[in-house]
């Protein structure tokens, strides 16, 4: 699952990737006609506005590119790079910007691509961008309090507006047709002129239009991947006929006793109940087995799963999603963690009218005892409990 | 010969938009363009005045974060991108020359001035608003952020509020 970065590709070999996607980038704002400032300019004028549609027509349909990569299950939207949101020095270093870009032209994006195919002014321009951030830079302390003000964490529109992701992203996609229907209009009275889009234009313009909003109302009316997974594993935990292999405790402590290096105890309880486990268990919270840190504990050949937990749904939805996941023969724990607990390491003196085999179960569960203690303490010292971190993207411009 | 016409703006946005797209699906990130002249400053700011470089707490918090030379950065290789690709663009549609642009009604002298004046101002405002037009107006609304969404409008308005009192230099006016 994407991104690819760190998983699949480096970080050193990012730097590459950068480069290459720069260059798709520079093509595409030279080609847009960005290396020209009065065509640039022309957005505040209204005499030219393909500012507007270039960077509106890039956007949405990176939007529903990001949306139906999400849908799919290909692209891991909590780990993509949200821009955070400090209201203050948004608002006021936008305006700032702006002021930037109608004394001087350009912004820092097309004043690199005007440079490139040699525009003087441009060079000035990155130029005083230079001092620009160097002032920044130097009179830091000035600024700090008005950079870090009002700080909201990374909210999406979705979450402000109070509205799905779905629905904002047709929402901006309309806004976005509006406007270019609208400025087409004005740009024609502002420059005096007629255009006549033929009717073949208009229609392939409109079933351009239709596409994203098609795919977004697709995304928005079909269950994701990930709901997907989630239901399955919900229905097949439920399902009488769910097939799994199971271990009572006693079983388990003989396992572990003597063969602990073939398992894998995964505790599927919150990190607050993990904290009196069974030895040598990790901790893998329910809600979190979906995430793309733990696939590679699932698909892994070398040991079998156990999952033990507090509730035996629970716990089967848990071997339901690691099967889903790509686990082949995920075994669960029949009874709790607190009862594995209990029974083995306060194991109850049968009465004195025992048959053997009540005999041999308190002995085993004895002998049980001392060694699992031992090999607790043995890792407490030697383990934290295996923390995997997923790695969010790092991003931004500042 | 002539310099070809400029591709469908909404062909162009499309490229642009897949290309953006690449990039968030490779890299977990967006495009930028003020990020990368912030590593020159930081470059320039490391070599002119190295002991300053060191002491100064906004470099220090700069260096804790950042292995090895400023100019290390994903940014900075993505603007090299940048412009060998608006070079290449540039070569392909005859459009490169040494020459200035500027309204009809200022000298190349006033182009200048306003063009650094410009890039001060837009270089401060990218770094008290965590990224330009690219990094957090585009980028931002590829991903709905809040924040890049509402820097660009505060861009664009900000532009809009101010193209009145700066016609001067853009349009063709009597003084």
């Amino acid at each position: 699952m994407a991104p690819l970065v760190p998983y699949f590709i480096s970080p050193e070999f990012n730097f590459v990737i950068a480069l290459i996607v720069g260059i798709g980038f520079g093509y595409a704002l030279e080609q847009a006609g960005f290396s020209s400032t009065r065509k640039l300019v022309g957005l505040f004028y209204g005499y030219d506005f393909t500012v507007l549609k270039v960077f509106f027509t890039a956007g949405v349909t990176a939007m529903t590119g990001v949306l139906v990569l999400g849908h799919l299950g290909l692209l891991d939207l909590n780990l993509i790079y949200i821009n955070p949101t400090y209201v203050n020095a948004a608002i006021v270093g936008g305006i700032i910007m702006g002021a930037g870009f109608i004394i001087g032209g350009f912004c820092p994006g097309t004043s690199l691509c005007a440079a490139a195919v040699g525009r003087i002014d441009a060079f000035a321009f990155i130029v005083g961008s230079v001092i620009g951030i160097f002032i920044f830079m130097e009179g830091f302390g000035a600024f700090e309090g008005l950079y870090t003000a009002n700080f909201i964490g990374a909210p999406t529109m979705g979450e402000m507006l109070g509205m799905s992701p779905e629905m904002f992203g047709i929402l901006l996609t309309l806004v976005a047709v509006i406007a270019f229907i609208l400025t087409g209009k004005l740009e024609d009275k502002i420059n005096g002129r007629e255009t006549t889009i033929s009717k073949e234009r208009k229609l392939v313009y409109a079933s351009i239009t239709v596409i994203p909003v098609v795919l977004i109302m697709l995304i928005w009316i079909t269950p994701s991947r990930k709901e997907m997974l989630w239901n399955e594993a919900e229905t097949a935990a439920q399902s009488a006929d769910f097939e799994v292999k199971t271990m009572d405790i006693d079983q388990l402590a003989f396992e572990l006793v003597h063969h602990s290096h073939e398992y894998n105890i995964i505790d599927v309880r919150d990190t607050a109940a993990f904290k009196t486990t069974i030895p040598s268990a990790i901790n893998v919270p329910l809600w979190e087995m979906d995430s793309p840190a733990w696939t590679s504990v699932y698909k892994q050949p070398y040991k079998k799963n156990v999952f033990v937990g507090d509730f035996s749904l629970n716990v089967r939805k848990a071997a339901a999603l690691a099967r889903l996941l790509g686990d082949k023969d995920p075994i669960i724990l029949v009874g709790t963690v607190p009862e594995f607990r209990e029974v083995i390491f306060n194991p109850v003196q049968p009465a004195a009218d025992a048959d053997k085999h009540e005999l041999d179960t308190f002995r085993f569960r004895e002998d049980a005892k001392i060694k699992l203690i031992r090999m607790e303490e043995r890792l407490k010292n030697l383990r934290q409990p295996v923390k995997k971190v997923v790695v969010k993207a790092e991003g931004g411009c500042a | 010969m002539e310099p070809k016409k400029y591709m469908n703006p909404y062909l162009a946005g499309l490229f642009l938009g897949f290309v953006l797209l690449a990039t968030i699906y490779i890299t977990g990130r967006g495009l930028g363009a003020s990020g990368g002249i912030k590593s020159i400053a930081l470059y320039g700011v490391e070599n002119v005045a190295p002991e300053h470089f060191e002491n100064v707490e906004y470099y220090q918090d700069y260096t804790k974060s950042h292995e090895g030379s400023p100019l290390n950065s994903w940014l900075f290789y993505e603007i090299v991108g940048v412009v060998i690709g608006a070079f290449i663009s540039g070569i392909i549609s005859n459009r490169v020359a040494l020459k200035l642009e500027k309204g009809p009604s200022i000298t190349n002298k006033s182009r200048l001035i306003f063009a650094v004046l410009g890039g001060i101002l837009f270089g401060f405002g990218s770094q008290l608003g965590r990224g330009c037009t690219s990094g957090s107006a585009l980028s931002g609304m590829a991903v709905m952020s809040f924040g890049g969404i509402i820097t660009m409008i505060a861009i664009f308005g900000g532009a809009y509020m101010f193209a009145y009192f700066f016609r001067k230099l853009w349009l063709n006016q009597e003084a």
